[in-house]
């Protein structure tokens, strides 16, 4: 279910279930808003990437694919930015609690490069408590004056 | 379009041409069967070819060092060709370029192994 609103600002809403596919399905949206908002093709793929990552642990991890939970996906996007946030039903989330994925003891885990790799393609990056319960990610990433 | 894995002997190296996207669910686990699979049956000299992928998220950077430490516990090694600059730029964003071997010519990456 995807909701649209404009002024100066594109917003959409969209509620996805807690697939792989509603993965696939954000990263799709997020893309395409990306294009339109004037990212160049790498940017785009960046900005695809960071989504993926987010959504991914909203679905595996916060909403553990649970049928009864939602993915709530929101887009923002402006003349300078563009905004996405990601939100779950889970039961919450430390990021304290995550290992440094690039200190010499943690190379060779297989897992925990998520966040790491969404720092490194977004400008902007919060993680907070959703209203309501479960944990929001907002990615923000600025267009570049060409 | 998922990943699609084909594997083929180059002399005693046993390469894995990879093609699509390697990402979380059957990207990833079809890429995590073959390498264990070869792994399993005694190929210590694997090579794996990225020039055909597109993509790889973080779950399939996380299968590509299972790999790599499944194929190195069983007395072999794993190395890279054929990267494209965005696969390049992950192995530098995850310090990864410090673990694995990466050649940019699949000649030089086979006679890597003698």
């Amino acid at each position: 279910m995807t909701s649209r609103e404009s002024r100066n600002m594109e917003k959409t809403h969209t509620t996805l279930d807690s697939t792989l596919d509603s993965v696939d399905k954000a990263e799709d949206l997020v893309m395409k808003e990306a294009a339109a908002a004037g990212f160049d093709e790498d940017e785009q793929q960046q900005i695809g990437m960071a989504v993926r990552e987010c959504a991914v642990n909203a679905v595996v991890h916060g909403n553990r694919y649970s049928k009864n939970k939602k993915v709530h996906l929101d887009i923002e996007r402006s003349k300078e930015s563009l905004a996405v946030t990601i939100g779950d039903e889970g039961a919450g989330f430390d990021m304290g609690s995550l290992p440094d994925p690039l200190a010499p003891e943690n190379l060779l885990r297989q897992s925990g490069r998520g966040l790491l790799l969404i720092r490194a393609f977004m400008d902007e990056f919060d993680l907070h408590p959703r209203p309501g319960g479960g944990t929001e990610v907002r990615l923000v990433k600025h267009l570049p004056n060409r | 379009m998922s990943v699609k894995l084909t594997s083929r002997q180059v002399g005693d190296v046993t390469v894995i041409d990879a093609a699509g996207r390697i990402t979380l669910g059957e990207g990833a686990s079809a890429f995590r069967d073959m390498i264990r699979d070869l792994a399993a049956k005694g190929n210590k000299k694997l090579l794996l070819n990225l020039g055909e992928v597109s993509y790889i998220d973080s779950s399939g950077i996380g299968e590509m060092v299972s790999g790599f430490t499944t194929v190195t516990n069983n007395g072999g090694q794993l190395k890279l060709v054929g990267l494209s600059k965005r696969v390049k730029d992950l192995l530098q964003i995850t310090k990864l370029y410090t673990v694995f071997e990466v050649y940019d010519d699949e000649a030089d990456a086979v006679r890597s192994f003698h």
